[in-house]
């Protein structure tokens, strides 16, 4: 891990390059929809910011799974670390999705099937933070936090059939989809270059957060055994 | 074949605890069933008495009804342990900690389906409803929408009586979580309310069912891990 952390700077500089170099292709170089116009391309920061906020609640559920396996609380750093990003990469894509759902189809907001299912996840991963942020005890914070967590994950599937058979109105997934991709070449390219700034950037947040997770198991730690002597 | 006979034996011991305690202190079934009654009477003052409006939005207003209340039980489940000072003695009782689970689950189950029977009924007068004709139907989606909000809802429970804030913390945790629950009972209620027959709701009764087979494994293995000291 300590190795991991010396690379943070290395990741959060080739994030911020990628992402400077996929968002001038995105904003400025690449070509308008045919279609939407010119709001079409929030698309740029919508789609990487949703998938990056997937593989971190994906590893959430890896980091609960081998917490509750190995009882090593550095899991547990990783799980929380990847949560409280992943809930707010939840919260861009809501929000910029917002912005673009009021240009394209007239509204802020709307029961639509993965709009719902967005909104679930971040209300279950909102209310993990909740969870972890009332546990007194760390280490039965992080049993519960790694309980919740699995069970979440659990949970989308079921939530996904329900969402569907209830409505669905958001168009089909343009990249994960059978068949390859569904985006013009001159579109698929920024869009691929800011998935890998965001992934990049998701890791030097996670870095940085976990680093910042241990210090304060250091610091609780020192002030358990101060009171013990005391 | 009597280790499973052992794990019922002990479900059944735990139960029959909670119903014992239940039936002297009446302290949990009897403010559910007055909060039951007084949802079905402040959702008519928020919606007002439009009898067209109420028929569409009925459904809803049922499940509502039932989550609300069987929330109410299932915070009283573990915060009634804790605060007698129980919980060590629970830890202690011999055996797999599973039959603790199942038996608080089957408690929490009977009592939020005893104040169901009574806002069925309740509400068919209320809201002007015939729920007589179709009730084999509702009471099914009734089951397997109930025994689906406890499974999750047992585990929860058990967890957040440790925190702080607790009595925020378990709604907060659990609905989202019964999502899939709350869709799929008010959807089939309202097929079934609307004259249509089991076939019709069949997709929804598998996703109940779904839910509550799978939540029935993952919780008492998840339950070990909820009461560790």
């Amino acid at each position: 891990m300590e190795r991991a952390t010396r690379l943070a700077p290395s990741f959060g500089a080739a994030a911020a390059v990628m992402l400077a170099v996929g968002l001038y292709l995105g904003l400025v170089a690449a070509p308008p929809d045919a279609v939407m116009g010119e709001v079409q391309r929030i698309m740029y920061l919508h789609v990487p910011s949703i998938l990056t906020a997937y593989l971190a609640f994906f590893i959430v559920f890896c980091a609960s799974v081998l917490f509750l396996w190995k009882r090593d609380l550095g899991f547990d750093a990783v799980a929380v670390s990847s949560a409280e990003i992943g809930v707010v990469f939840t919260g861009i894509t809501l929000a910029t999705g917002s912005i673009w759902g009021k240009s394209t189809w007239g509204v802020w907001w709307t029961w639509d099937a993965r709009l719902t299912l967005t909104a679930i996840l971040f209300t279950i991963y909102m209310g993990y933070l909740m969870l972890r942020s009332f546990a007194e005890d760390p280490q039965a914070g992080a049993r519960y936090g790694a309980v919740l967590a699995i069970l979440g994950f659990l949970d989308i599937p079921l939530n996904h059939f329900a969402v569907y058979w209830w409505r669905t109105l958001h168009q089909p997934s343009s990249l994960l989809r059978p068949g390859g991709p569904s985006v013009a070449q001159a579109m698929l390219v920024p869009l691929l270059v800011n998935m890998l700034g965001m992934v990049l950037l998701y890791t030097y947040f996670l870095l940085r957060r976990v680093q910042l997770e241990q210090r304060r198991h250091l610091i609780l730690e020192g002030r358990l055994k101060r009171g013990r002597r005391g | 074949m009597s280790a499973i006979g052992e794990v019922v034996r002990r479900t059944w011991a735990m139960t029959r605890k909670d119903v014992t305690v239940e039936l002297r202190a009446r302290e949990r079934v009897n403010a559910m069933l007055f909060f039951a009654a007084l949802v079905l009477f402040i959702f008519n003052f928020a919606l007002g008495p439009d009898r067209e409006k109420l028929r569409e939005v009925a459904p809803g207003l049922l499940w509502l009804a039932f989550l609300f209340t069987g929330m109410l039980g299932l915070a009283r489940s573990f915060q009634a342990e804790r605060e007698n000072d129980c919980f060590e003695e629970l830890l202690l009782t011999p055996g797999d900690r599973e039959s603790i689970y199942f038996g608080k689950l089957a408690g929490n189950v009977l009592f939020m389906m005893m104040a169901e029977a009574l806002i069925l009924p309740l509400f068919g007068i209320l809201y002007n409803l015939d729920v007589w004709a179709q009730l084999p139907s509702l009471a099914l989606v009734a089951v397997l929408g109930t025994v689906g909000f406890s499974t999750i809802g047992t585990l929860l429970a058990a967890m957040t009586a440790h925190l702080r804030a607790r009595e925020v913390m378990l709604p907060l945790l659990l609905f989202p979580l019964t999502v899939p629950v709350i869709l799929g009972s008010v959807r089939a209620t309202e097929a079934i309310l609307s004259g249509g027959g089991l076939g019709e709701v069949s997709h929804w009764l598998k996703l109940l069912a779904g839910f509550d087979v799978i939540f029935l494994v993952a919780c008492p293995l998840a339950f070990e891990f909820v009461l560790e000291e």
